[in-house]
């Protein structure tokens, strides 16, 4: 077994899909002699030639939208975001064209768009977004968010197999620092279901749903309070949309006490559409409120004390940790 | 034809003067396809006609949009694409749907929300597509089908398909900035492309003059590296033969064109709206240059076609419009559960509900 970064696992899956299917391609910008921003893509144009590795101008709406004609058409087309905060520029063409294509006339839009999400790496407010809840409450559309190497890998690939538009938001944090053994690369080895969550740590006490990097604050959360008698159950929701109801309800059943851990701006984050679904579908399991351990409602700020001080991290969740096991 | 105007003044009066004459453009179609051309006029005027009827009796549950006066434009320009080509059109371009063979009981049913229409009651007007019949569906936010339509180009080449994608745009929508982000992309990208704007004088209630400074569309085309045309948006025979000329670039590997139809839209935004804001005499100009009217004397005039023939064209559609409406008005509403169905496509093994 092979060992790769997050970075490497994406890279992979792109390799992977565009070698096992002539109708994936890619659009981006600085994708092909470059490489990409962040070398995701180094190699391709020369595998795959500049027939299926477009770079493009600098017009992330076009970008999109030529995407999505070429999805009608039959084609794969995967879009790279130079950072994901520039989706916001192609909004129009995902949640006015690609979303609602099936619902209004039956048209599949099998798309990827897919970018470097999160903050952490101080890149300040245009190049640190996490933009998942701006999508979550669009009809149409499946936002995937994977928190580890498998699943970055996994669920790539079934989002490019996917015949509806998926937004692909991997964790430009985990990129390089993650690494870990992929069991098999390949035409069908790999593929992680959308719409599935994933149990990262069984536990009694209290649940803490989360995804992206905010996974590895979870877990080693976790381990530290282990040794205070507290045994932190972590589940990773991978997919955000659709949300695994299933598995969020279990949880929440077995611990009866929940923090929704995310990188988002707390207010109208998908953690609220979760806290939410729990409040209305397991009330009567809850020992205590559910809490949101979101960012506040500001702009990502730029320096590290500012940014330390805005995301959430282990210091963070131990707290409120210990301050709902009170409860 | 005239030529790319290089007038880059001020301000300039709202209407986009097409040549006031009788006399259109040379062709080589023959005497049936001619025919055929106005016959796909009418029947895009008197479909509008009926649906008018519909709305007056509240069977229309949404907007009515009247593409009148803009009729050469959408049938000229759809009648030059072969069956293989895709076309994306805008809400007044039901001229171009039928020529692409949709047929008049399917609009109707989408403007009276039936069951049967179409998209089954969830979307309306003219908003739907068929791929099979090489039709995208518009959407209402301007510009955003260039950028698409270019990617059904490119996929076409990609796929070694024989395909040009054309689509339209008003002078209103050539501000957005999907107009310039895909006549740009599509430059680039050198696909096989054609975009009609249509230059109607107004944008809902605002005159071209304050949707930009220039007089012609078309020398925009020289900012994308591309070439543009000006046609004379009144003349069936004009928009065919350009655009066939656009067509045929494109499928050659010569990439995208602009052209620009200059014409102008005989009613207000949608059926609600009484167009108070035009000037009266610009209806008037423009009622002279009515492109049915002038079709009719050059067909009358050149021989093609005698009156009594000209009427039994008419009373052939009138005849298939009855059975149409009729079709129509049978169909029932939908079933309210439908309004949750269809948002994904069952995506195998591992569909997951929300």
């Amino acid at each position: 077994m092979a060992t790769f970064t997050y970075l490497e696992a994406v890279r992979q899956a792109l390799w992977d899909e565009m070698e096992n299917d002539e109708r994936v391609f890619m659009l981006g910008q600085d994708i092909g002699t470059y490489g990409g921003a962040f070398r995701v893509t180094a190699g391709f144009l020369d595998r795959f030639g500049p027939g299926r590795i477009v770079d493009t101008p600098i017009s992330e709406s076009a970008m999109v939208g030529c995407a999505i004609g070429a999805a009608m058409m039959g084609m794969r087309p995967v879009v790279e975001m130079q950072f994901i905060d520039f989706i916001s520029c192609a909004f129009n063409q995902i949640v006015n064209f690609a979303a609602p294509n099936h619902y209004r006339w039956g048209q599949q839009v099998p798309l990827v768009v897919r970018g470097p999400a999160g903050g952490n790496v101080h890149g300040s407010v245009y190049h640190s977004q996490n933009p998942e809840s701006y999508f979550h409450h669009t009809p149409g559309l499946k936002i995937v968010a994977p928190g580890t190497v498998a699943d970055a890998y996994g669920l790539l690939k079934a989002a490019i197999r996917d015949p509806n538009p998926v937004l692909y938001f991997e964790h430009k944090y985990l990129y390089r620092r993650l690494k870990d053994e992929l069991p098999a690369t390949g035409t069908s080895e790999g593929l992680v279901p959308l719409g599935k969550a994933r149990l990262a740590r069984a536990g009694r006490d209290l649940s803490v749903i989360t995804w992206g990097a905010m996974l590895h604050v979870a877990l080693e959360a976790a381990g530290r309070l282990e040794a205070e008698g507290i045994d932190l159950e972590v589940l990773d929701l991978r997919t955000l949309k659709p949300l695994d109801q299933e598995a969020i309800l279990a949880t929440v059943r077995k611990t009866s006490r929940v923090i929704v851990l995310s990188e988002e701006q707390v207010t109208g984050s998908v953690a609220g559409e979760v806290a939410a679904r729990i409040s209305q579908d397991a009330f009567a399991w809850l020992d205590g409120p559910v809490h949101r351990l979101c960012c506040p409602d500001t702009p990502v700020p730029y320096s590290p004390t500012l940014e330390e001080a805005y995301l959430p991290n282990v210091d963070k969740l131990v707290a409120k940790v210990r301050e709902l096991s009170a409860y | 034809m005239a030529k790319l105007g290089k007038d880059w003044g001020p301000l300039h009066p709202p209407v986009a003067a097409a040549e006031a004459t009788d006399k259109l453009a040379k062709t080589d179609l023959s005497r049936e396809r001619q025919l055929e051309l106005y016959s796909y006029m009418k029947l895009n005027r008197m479909v509008e006609e009926r649906l008018g009827n519909l709305y007056r009796q509240g069977k229309v549950v949404g907007g009515l949009y009247s593409s009148r006066g803009q009729e050469a434009t959408s049938v000229g320009s759809a009648y030059a694409l072969a069956p293989q080509d895709v076309m994306g059109p805008l809400i007044r371009n039901l001229g171009a749907m039928l020529v692409r063979g949709v047929k008049p009981r399917e609009v109707m049913m989408q403007y009276m929300a039936k069951s049967d229409s179409p998209t089954g009651g969830k979307d309306g007007n003219t908003h739907f597509g068929d791929l099979k019949r090489g039709l995208v569906a518009p959407i209402s936010m301007l510009g955003a089908l260039i950028p698409v339509m270019a990617g059904v180009a490119l996929a076409g080449r990609m796929q070694g398909r024989d395909l040009v994608a054309l689509t339209y745009i008003g002078d209103g929508g050539t501000s957005t900035g999907d107009f310039h982000e895909g006549l740009n992309l599509a430059a680039v990208l050198h696909v096989p492309f054609v975009l009609i704007a249509e230059n109607n004088g107004w944008a809902y209630s605002t005159p071209t003059s304050r949707q930009m400074r220039i007089k012609n569309i078309a020398i925009r085309a020289a900012a994308y590296g591309i070439p543009g045309e000006i046609v004379d948006g009144n003349d069936v025979l004009a928009v065919y033969e350009t655009t066939k000329r656009a067509v045929e670039r494109a499928r050659s590997g010569g990439g995208p064109t602009l052209i620009e139809a200059k014409t102008f839209r005989m009613k207000g935004h949608a059926e609600h709206d009484d167009a108070g804001y035009v000037p009266k005499e610009q209806f008037e100009e423009w009622r002279t240059k009515d492109p049915i009217d002038r079709f009719e004397r050059h067909l009358l005039g050149k021989g093609l076609a005698s009156e009594e023939e000209l009427r039994a064209i008419v009373a052939k559609i009138d005849a298939q419009l009855n059975e149409e409406v009729d079709f129509a008005l049978a169909s029932p509403m939908p079933p309210p559960e439908r309004a949750l169905e269809g948002v994904y496509e069952p995506s195998e093994p591992w569909e997951v509900s929300s």
